[in-house]
């Protein structure tokens, strides 16, 4: 097994004007790069024979609506060989296409798909661009931070048309969002009043 | 002159017995031979990564059960890992004990369900009704322990929720004792089985190189012959201090799969007996109040406690800002849990890694040229619940 520390500079001495940052924690190396790099990057860790991530665990996104750049995109990869995990970062804009991974792992198909249908960022390149886990003729991206978590549609069968049908969804009682924070910490409520 | 084919195309599911769920396969057929197959999934799909971003740690615990809900506490145990991860609590032996313990029964319950489906869908009704009825039992020292059959909710971060009841060690060394017989009567059942070898011997043969492109993990990988469980290569709560054995296939079939469920189940019972002779006494769960509720008794005499109690049911803890992937070795496979927290007491972003989704995803290059009829076979091995797969 080899040293997280002398994979770390491995990876900053051969890929060294691609890596953004990289950092050791939690027994896991986090690596930032950008977005141009990506497949050059992740298909070298594949074939390095001193890296040998040769599995990737999964894609995924993470959505900050309030920064400029929006979206990070997240890989997972895994080398068995050497026992080590890394986690590759990428920053992305709303509305930028990113390389598909596809031609490198074959399995980054179904979870590029989930990150486009969650996320709704597209990939260049990619065999088979559908959505996914949501349902057919969904619009929107449900994990995107401002999609309500009541979502905008709900189902139901309807006797008069003898079919499944769509309608907005309607409560009985609106979602309760309680804010429990301890009020000497200062609630928002309190907050905004003293700011007054 | 030539006789004009097409195609036919089939329409697999969703509700069909051997689709193991709401599986709707789109099979393209030249007469019974499978050209292309178009797995749709999602008709499961509720949103627990959007539900878990907006609970309290304590109270996204639930959702794991509903994942994979025929080995609830595993998935569980993936999350706690990642919390106390961050964190940095010390979870008390006992309780790694005792977490360890449910997480091998967690695996007999999740490989005594696949290896009798996946007969049964080739033809053999037997072994389902001889696995169920131990099932039951597993699923009986669920609720002794937790309070229901299958949705747990037992694992927390820096420990486990209560104590075993008096007399459950007893209780599981004695099924212990008499489980390995059941698993011979399957083996006799299954492991020698023209019928059963004829349908499953070289059929979805996986390579080493694929098994690893496709991003398998556990038993599809293991089967392939790739040695590799992270029970062993990255340990997580006391699995260092028990030995046991990681069965690995040669041929990546149906068959091999089978076999290393079954050896698995065997090494499990290894585990559980280790567990139950070494059983530590002491506290099951982190005694950092700020993370773990007092005891009910003290909140009827303790102001502090009440004021916890309170604190930690409404707003619950909260966990620093930081990123981590934890995974675990669930009986599937690698189930991995991505957070990041913010500081608040709500997950920031929770991304669920499940296994069965990169299995499934597979299935088109698995099936291809394949029989129709094999398809139940292929789909019975690679062991999917669409709790994990459509989250």
């Amino acid at each position: 097994m080899q040293n997280i520390q002398d994979l770390e500079k491995i990876l900053n001495s051969e890929l060294n004007t691609k890596i953004k940052s990289s950092l050791i924690k939690h027994n896991q190396i986090y690596l930032k790069i950008e977005e141009a790099n990506l497949t050059e990057v992740i298909l070298f860790l594949k074939t390095n024979s001193k890296t040998k991530f040769r599995q990737l665990i999964d894609i995924t996104a993470v959505d900050f609506p309030e920064h400029e750049i929006r979206f990070k995109l997240v890989y997972l990869l895994l080398s068995h060989e050497f026992n080590q995990r890394i986690i590759i970062e990428i920053d992305v804009k709303e509305k930028e296409i990113v390389g598909s991974i596809t031609s490198i792992f074959p399995s980054a198909n179904w979870m590029e798909r989930e990150v486009f249908d969650m996320y709704g960022i597209d990939f260049k390149d990619h065999p088979d661009l559908r959505r996914i886990l949501t349902d057919y003729g969904f619009e929107g991206h449900p994990l995107r931070k401002d999609f309500p978590l009541t979502g905008h549609n709900e189902v139901r069968y309807s006797h008069e048309t003898k079919k499944v049908i769509y309608e907005p969804v309607k409560l009985e009682q609106n979602y309760r969002n309680f804010d429990y924070e301890s009020p000497w910490e200062g609630t928002k409520y309190i907050k905004e009043q003293t700011k007054e | 002159m030539a006789k004009e084919t097409k195609t036919l195309n089939l329409n697999f599911g969703p509700q069909h017995p051997a689709a193991h769920g709401v599986l709707r396969l789109i099979l393209q057929l030249d007469g019974e031979i499978v050209e292309k197959a178009d797995p749709h999934i999602g008709l499961l799909h509720r949103g627990t990564e959007k539900l878990i971003e907006n609970k309290t740690y304590t109270q996204a615990v639930p959702y794991f059960d509903r994942l994979d809900y025929v080995a609830p506490m595993n998935q569980e145990h993936a999350f706690a890992l990642a919390i106390e991860k961050i964190l940095k609590i010390e979870v008390p032996i006992r309780a790694q004990y005792i977490r360890v313990m449910f997480c091998e029964i967690g695996r007999i319950l999740s490989h005594i369900l696949n290896v009798t489906t996946q007969a049964m869908d080739v033809g053999a009704l037997t072994p389902t009704l001889w696995g169920f009825e131990e099932r039951e039992i597993l699923m009986g020292f669920y609720e002794k322990v937790s309070g229901s059959r299958l949705h747990a909710n037992y694992f927390r971060a820096g420990g486990v929720h209560q104590d075993l009841p008096k007399g459950l060690d007893k209780e599981i060394g004695e099924f212990c004792e008499r489980f390995p017989k059941i698993i011979n009567d399957l083996e006799l059942l299954l492991t020698d089985n023209r019928i059963f070898k004829q349908r499953n011997v070289d059929i979805g043969v996986v390579s080493k190189q694929d098994a690893l492109d496709y991003s398998f993990s556990g038993v599809m990988l293991r089967g392939s012959g790739v040695p590799w469980d992270l029970r062993k290569s990255q340990p997580y709560d006391c699995y260092e201090q028990f030995e046991f054995k990681i069965p690995v296939g040669k041929n990546g079939d149906c068959y091999d799969r089978y076999l290393c469920r079954i050896e698995e189940m065997k090494e499990s019972v290894n585990i559980i007996n280790q567990c139950l002779a070494n059983l530590p006494v002491g506290p099951i769960k982190t005694d950092d109040g700020k993370i773990s509720p007092p005891p009910k008794k003290e909140i009827k005499q303790s102001m502090e406690a009440l004021i916890h109690h309170f604190k930690l049911y409404t707003e619950g803890y909260r966990v620093d800002k930081d990123e981590i992937y934890t995974a675990v070795e669930a009986p599937k496979g690698e189930f991995g849990v991505y957070l990041i927290s913010d500081g608040s007491s709500k997950p920031y972003k929770c991304k669920i890694r499940a296994p069965g989704f990169s299995h499934l995803q597979a299935m088109d290059y698995l099936i291809k040229g394949h029989m129709l009829a094999d398809v139940p076979a292929v789909l019975g091995s690679m062991d999917i619940v669409f709790g994990e797969v459509d989250r």
